[in-house]
């Protein structure tokens, strides 16, 4: 009987060269050197297993898989997921000696197992149950006592540990060794009382927890929003995608009585390869969140009242009925589907007028940058021997599952890895050199780096990086992001350019870190853009009236950005801000301007999911379907489409956003050419660009692209920019960097019960150097200004932040950065005092 | 002064003190001592060794055929051999973790003569092109870590160890480790895995041989102490000064570890291959008789995990093949002499404990195996057993090591020996050498069992009940509502 959860099939294969061996008396053709359990299952023989995973280095331990093998010697009994296969090879894995063993070790498993299946999570989809019944004795000759433990234990906030349902496989504390690089589990104690544990008082504290429970091949390890939700045969599952991040990691999701009770990942080898992060893999606890929208709201007075749709639509569109196109400004979208961001795009630049639309907040690169650097995807960034730029945000707080494949990279194949950042974050230690630069400085380093200048070697660092460079020629890839939200996006728009302009044929993966950001910005929310890249300014008059006539009008002019439009709303010349998922309050990295900004539009409109903070200052909220409740498509950030499934209904009277546009451009007057189905968007969008003209519904269909089509594009031209202008260090001392961690007080991850209490505590991160001048120790409370505002933070010392620099973090709950931080500034200055 | 109170011994007995002359030395664990007493001055050979070249020390050590004396005895040379060419660092790892039940030889080696380990290390370190040896040394051995830590401090100051030794260009530094006290370290991987820091259990061979891919997947090759130890007196005299102790198959001495119901137990220097269990029992310079007024009734010939002999076997040379187509093995040179007041089930649940107790937990038919084998032998020592149990306990064993068990012929009962080694489902051979006790207790004695299997009267039951009652398939026929 095969058993092959989603998660684990085959590995694809490497070629390498073409051998025969015989495998139960028939021959087959295998690649030399791939592993024999490998070979036997993708030719149709499957061996049973426990401990092998097809992701995980193979360590023999479970015995499950001995086969007899000849290699001219004699038949042997070898475990087959560690024997590599050579030409000529003879396998029985059915001979008597195999089964005689197999059974026994099935004896042996559960000789001291709970047997509770009935209880157990993992009963009904569980490899032990499975391969008892396939190849066990049938009955157990075992009448002595089973051993006994306390049951189940915490070993982190999500995950329990049953240690008698455990057989000691090795997989998670292999998984969390090797995979996530946070070895915080492991065995204890020996022979038969061999158990799994964490270190006395440091929990299972991983980003990366909840695969374990996931490949665990028995219930020992269950996830708490899981545990005795379900039965697997009540499950039902599809295939969708985490828009948690832009990695875009392939999910299953299960569901029973219309609830999303769990996701799993799916094994998608360019993406995630079965991974997920906890942040990801439980982000659907939001869905029910208590204070999910469920219906219209209608300001009146101080309050937000319940309102029909009928009602509340009605209210939005005479709001911008009054408006004047120019005085109408749209931000968000890059929680939307791709789809869902066309409507919108449609109904903001096609039928209301407005340019004035931009999916990112501030804290991304400007869609000029997204379009013009040539794409790199992740499985190029991560190629074998690969040469590896880095500089962008913290790939272990924002990209998680970027992180694993990049450690990987490094770890196994060869990579190496060149990050460029202001302070120490999760790459640095698989970084081959990891320069840190002041904010600011950026350019500087790339170009010493680039341009070859530094080859005198008085860094030892930046020549090994510089040589390094060198030696990956055109190989070289880069990813780019924004490591620092105190700085505006120039000195990395500068760097970007500079390395394309120093080496040929490099290519770039761009770290925005929003879900859908990518396809947001590809159908057309950003400024100056309409979908396929189409510049409204650049002088592709044909395709911008091939949209006139698809749309019935574009936007005569380049719009406002984001920050663009919440100055205009400050200064009092915004009529109609849509927040479009968006929560400028929470997210715009300057807080007085988002501000004012929020306060100062005349009629907020907000669709969204949650009551956030700019929410609750709206005028009208509709309130939007979320995650698995709607049907379409996304974009992640190499540019791959793949599609996201419904599993549930939105709920309430939430719906899609593209529906939410559709009904509000049938007020105005206007009409979006859809009826009923979110494809008939994607049709359009497909029909009327270049860029996603390979990504069409049956192409996506097709089972030959289950891991999703990449969208090409040819770069748009792209000036090389100057980086900015630094002036040197004022009486405010350090330079002020604010980063992300992976939990934070993020509208969807503060709502799920699990993630909600691993937020950290906000803390100024400074180098000892900086905080001994001072007398400061960890904890010391500190006042923190910059010319744009203070706060009051605690601080924590940090030898990985270099001297001169300090690190907050955006979006905690508490001491919020974007106070002291204003949009304009090329960096952020800011002075330190005790009290 | 050092020596004083007894000369050291050249020759035991005629036989030449290979490893063990400096055993009855005062301050023979010292540099001093080492130097000026025992059957060769020490670090002498050493330069030699550094005049000869490092090919042709491997060569000398290969023509002398030192074999392992961890257990498998293999070809110290021929081991050092494996190493591929050309591939660096690569490390020296000394086993000095010696756990066997019964075996206490390196301990000896280790605290009477740690100085000649040092220089058994240097000569196999420049034979191979090591920089840098490792000395593992049992967690529960103070005095042993004590004595060697000193003498390394020693060498070092006098310049034997560390860079330019004896000023030549031959630079080696050697590290003092020891382990926590698990019998698993002294597999060769597990040992490895320690060193790394890691927990110590078996790495799976292939891929993880660790002449190939050893200590931090770097050639590595693994002596045991004693094995080491031979060096020094070898380049003192030469090959054939070695070869013509013992056999051609096993030259040189061995030291065995007698213990149990002997009137002498101890560490004594033997030839290998020549002398008998019964001269080694008998003999006044060795065992000096079975307890007396005791008759032998069984031993353990080469520590626990060795298949038992009887006293039909007590002619045997102590010699590997000899001793491996009789179904046993010499393994560690640990002897356990048990005379006829030793119960054999008592005997074979105290090594089954051991091997349940010391298995790593790596692997489920040892791990989950050898603890069942232990509760099995407990419950029929408690009188709990029952008729099933006998064989139930043989298939235990059955599905850690498959195939018929290698045992030691029984005249008596007209049965032949099946040869030692033994098939494994298992990672390592702890899981297999758990069997050992049992298969030869159960072979040789299978009444004693017997007589512990207490025959209670069970209730009567009658057969016909149970004939007459449904068949599940029957019962399930009821109808799609009677769920039974
Ligand atoms: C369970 C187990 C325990 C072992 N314990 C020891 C030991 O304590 N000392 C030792 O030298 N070898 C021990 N060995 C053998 C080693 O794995 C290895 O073969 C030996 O150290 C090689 O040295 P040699 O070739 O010089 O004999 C053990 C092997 C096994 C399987
Ligand atoms: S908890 Fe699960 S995954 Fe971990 S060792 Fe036990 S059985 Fe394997
Ligand atoms: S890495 Fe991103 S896409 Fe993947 S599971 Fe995490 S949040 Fe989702
Ligand atoms: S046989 Fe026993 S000691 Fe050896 S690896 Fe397996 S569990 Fe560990
Ligand atoms: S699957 Fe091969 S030993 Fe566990």
């Amino acid at each position: 009987m095969e058993q092959t959860p989603m998660s684990e099939k085959p590995l694809p294969t490497v070629v390498t060269e073409p051998v025969n061996i015989t495998v139960d008396g028939e021959e087959i053709t295998v690649q030399n050197g791939e592993l024999l359990i490998e070979a036997c299952h993708r030719n149709g023989t499957y061996i049973p297993r426990f401990c092998y995973h097809p992701r995980m280095n193979p360590v023999g331990m479970c015995r499950m898989c001995l086969v007899e093998i000849d290699t001219g010697r004699g038949p042997a009994l070898q475990p087959s997921c560690m024997i590599e296969v050579t030409p000529g090879m003879v396998v029985d894995t059915k001979s008597d000696l195999v089964s005689k063993v197999q059974d026994g070790v099935i004896e042996y498993l559960l000789a001291n197992h709970p047997l509770d299946c009935p209880v157990c999570d993992k009963g009904g989809e569980c490899p032990l149950q499975d391969q008892a019944y396939s190849h066990g004795p049938g009955e157990s000759r075992w009448v002595e006592e089973k051993r006994h433990y306390a049951k189940p234990i915490p070993i982190s906030e999500t995950v329990y540990l049953d240690r008698e349902r455990c057989i000691l496989c090795d997989r998670c504390t292999r998984f969390a060794k090797e995979v996530a690089g946070d070895p915080l589990i492991h065995f204890i104690d020996r022979g038969a009382n061999t158990q799994v544990n964490t270190f006395p008082d440091e929990p299972f504290a991983s980003y990366f927890s909840g695969n374990t429970v996931q490949i665990c091949p028995v219930g020992a390890l269950t996830a708490k929003p899981y545990r005795f939700k379900a039965r697997p045969w009540d499950l039902q599952t599809v295939e969708s995608t985490c828009t948690g991040c832009s990695v875009g990691c392939r999910i299953e999701i299960d569901s029973s009585r219309n609830h999303v009770l769990r996701y799993n990942g799916v094994d998608s080898d360019p993406v995630n390869w079965s991974w997920l992060c906890d942040k990801g893999r439980f982000g659907f606890e939001s869905l029910e969140a208590a204070d999910r929208l469920r219906e219209p709201l209608v300001r009146s007075g101080e309050t937000l009242e319940p309102a029909s749709w009928a009602a509340a639509l009605a209210t939005a569109a005479e709001a911008i009925n009054a408006a004047s196109p120019g005085s109408i400004g749209v931000i968000g979208g890059s929680r939307l589907t791709n789809e869902s961001a066309y409507a919108w795009a449609k109904l903001a630049k096609g039928v209301i007028g407005t340019d004035n639309v931009d999916a990112q907040l501030g804290d991304g690169l400007p869609a000029d940058v997204v379009f013009g650097l040539p794409q790199a995807t992740i499985d190029e960034v991560c190629k074998p021997g690969g040469t590896i730029l880095y500089l962008g945000p913290d790939p272990k707080e924002e990209l998680p599952v970027l992180y694993l494949r990049l450690k990987h990279a490094v770890d196994e194949d060869g990579a190496r890895i060149i990050e460029l950042a202001p302070a120490g974050t999760g790459l640095t230690r698989h970084s081959a050199v990891s320069l840190n630069y002041r904010p600011g400085e950026l350019g500087q380093l790339v170009d010493s780096l680039v341009s070859g200048s530094n080859s005198t070697g008085e860094n030892a660092a930046l020549s090994t990086a510089a040589k390094l460079i060198a030696a990956a020629g055109d190989s070289l890839t880069v990813v780019i992001g924004r490591a620092n939200l105190a700085e505006n996006a120039q000195s990395v728009v500068a760097a970007a350019t500079a390395i394309r302009d120093a080496v040929p044929g490099v290519k770039f993966l761009v770290a925005l870190r929003r879900g859908n950001v990518r396809g947001a910005l590809e159908a057309g929310l950003a400024p100056g853009y309409l979908p396929g890249r189409v510049s409204l300014t650049g002088g592709q008059d044909d395709q911008v009236a091939a949209f006139k006539s698809l749309w019935g009008n574009v936007p005569a002019k380049q719009g406002l950005d984001t920050k663009g439009i919440l100055w205009a709303a400050a200064e009092g010349k915004l009529d109609v801000l849509i927040l479009l998922g968006a929560d400028p309050l929470s997210d715009f990295p300057d807080r007085s301007l988002a501000r004012r900004g929020v306060a100062g539009a005349r009629t907020v409109i907000a669709i969204d999911r949650f009551p956030t903070a700019s929410v609750v200052q709206a005028d009208v909220v509709l309130p939007a379907a979320g995650h698995s409740e709607e049907q379409g498509t996304t974009t992640n950030l190499e540019g791959r489409v793949t599609v996201l499934n419904q599993k549930v209904t939105p709920p309430g009277t939430a719906r899609p956003d593209w529906m939410i546009a559709a009904e509000l451009a049938w007020k105005l007057g206007g009409d979006l050419g859809v009826d009923t189905e979110s494809s008939e968007l994607w049709a359009e969008l497909v029909a009327s660009t270049e860029t996603f003209a390979g990504a069409g519904v049956d192409a996506l269909a097709d089972t030959a692209n289950a891991d999703g089509i990449v969208i090409t594009a040819e770069p748009r031209p792209l000036a090389t920019v100057e980086a900015p202008h630094v002036s040197p260090t004022s009486a405010y001392s350090l330079r002020l960097v604010v980063n992300r961690k992976l939990y934070d007080a993020g509208a969807s991850i503060s709502r799920c019960d699990s993630s909600s209490a691993l937020a950290p505590a906000q803390a100024l991160r400074l180098s000892p150097a900086d905080a001994s001048p001072l007398g400061l120790k960890d904890l010391d409370r500190v006042s923190v200004t910059s010319p744009n505002g203070s706060l009051s933070a605690r601080v924590a010392l940090d030898s990985s932040v270099p001297k001169g620099t300090a690190v907050l973090v955006h979006n905690l709950a508490e001491a919020d950065p974007g106070a002291l931080v204003a949009s304009d500034d090329a960096v952020c200055e800011i002075r330190v005092e005790v009290g | 002064m050092i020596g004083a109170t007894t000369p050291a011994p050249t020759l035991i007995d005629g036989v030449p003190a290979v490893v063990s002359s400096r055993f009855g030395v005062e301050g023979g664990h010292t540099i001093d001592g080492y130097r000026s007493t025992g059957s060769y001055k020490g670090y002498e050979a050493i330069r030699k060794a550094l005049d000869m070249g490092p090919s042709a020390v491997a060569a000398t050590v290969k023509d002398a055929t030192v074999l392992g004396r961890g257990g498998a005895g293999f070809p110290a040379g021929i081991k050092w051999g494996f190493t591929p060419a050309g591939v660096w660092p690569r490390y020296i790892v000394v086993n000095g973790d010696e756990s066997e039940p019964g075996t206490y030889k390196d301990r000896v080696l280790m605290e009477r003569d740690p100085h000649q380990i040092i220089e058994g290390c240097l000569i196999a370190a420049y034979a191979i092109g090591a920089a840098q040896v490792f000395l593992y040394v049992r967690g529960e051995m103070a005095h042993a870590q004590e004595r060697i830590a000193a003498a390394l401090n020693e060498a070092y100051a006098a310049g034997l160890v560390g860079r330019n030794i004896l000023g030549t260009n031959f630079s080696v530094d050697i590290v003092l480790h020891w382990g926590a006290g698990a019998y698993i370290v002294g597999e060769e991987t597990a040992l490895i895995e320690s060193l790394e820091g890691n927990r110590g259990m078996p790495r799976l061979k292939p891929p993880f041989f660790p002449a190939a891919k050893g200590l931090y997947l770097k050639p590595t090759v693994v002596n045991n102490i004693e094995t080491l130890s031979n060096l020094p007196w070898l380049f003192n005299n030469s090959v054939d000064a070695y070869r013509a102790i013992g056999t051609d198959a096993s030259p040189g001495t061995r030291l065995v570890a007698v213990s149990g119901h002997v009137n002498n137990p101890g560490v004594f220097e033997i030839p290998q291959g020549t002398t008998t269990f019964r001269e080694l029992f008998e003999s006044p310079i060795y065992g000096n008789g079975i307890r007396t007024g005791h008759q032998l009734k069984m031993f353990i010939p080469g520590g626990g995990s060795a298949p038992w002999f009887f006293p039909e076997h007590v002619d045997l040379p102590l010699e590997g093949r000899v001793i491996g187509g009789e179904g046993s093995m010499l393994g560690s040179g640990a002897i356990v002499v048990m005379d006829e007041t030793t119960d054999a089930v008592r005997a074979a649940l105290r090594l089954a404990r051991f091997f349940a107790r010391e298995s790593c937990g790596k692997c489920t038919p040892c791990r989950e195996g050898t603890t069942w084998q232990e509760k099995i032998l407990q419950r029929i020592l408690d009188g709990h057993g029952r008729p099933s149990d006998i064989d139930l306990l043989l298939d235990v064993g059955d599905n850690i090591s498959p195939g018929p068990y290698p045992v030691a012929s029984d005249a008596a009962k007209g049965l032949d020996a099946i040869p030692y080694p033994p098939k494994q489902t298992t990672i390592c051979p702890l899981g297999p050498s758990s069997v050992a006790p049992i298969t030869s207790a159960i072979r040789r004695f299978r009444d004693e069992f017997d007589a512990k299997i207490v025959k209670r009267n069970l209730i009567p039951v009658s057969v016909e009940s149970f004939e007459d009652a449904p068949t599940l398939a029957e019962s399930t026929d009821h109808g799609a509502d009677t769920h039974v």
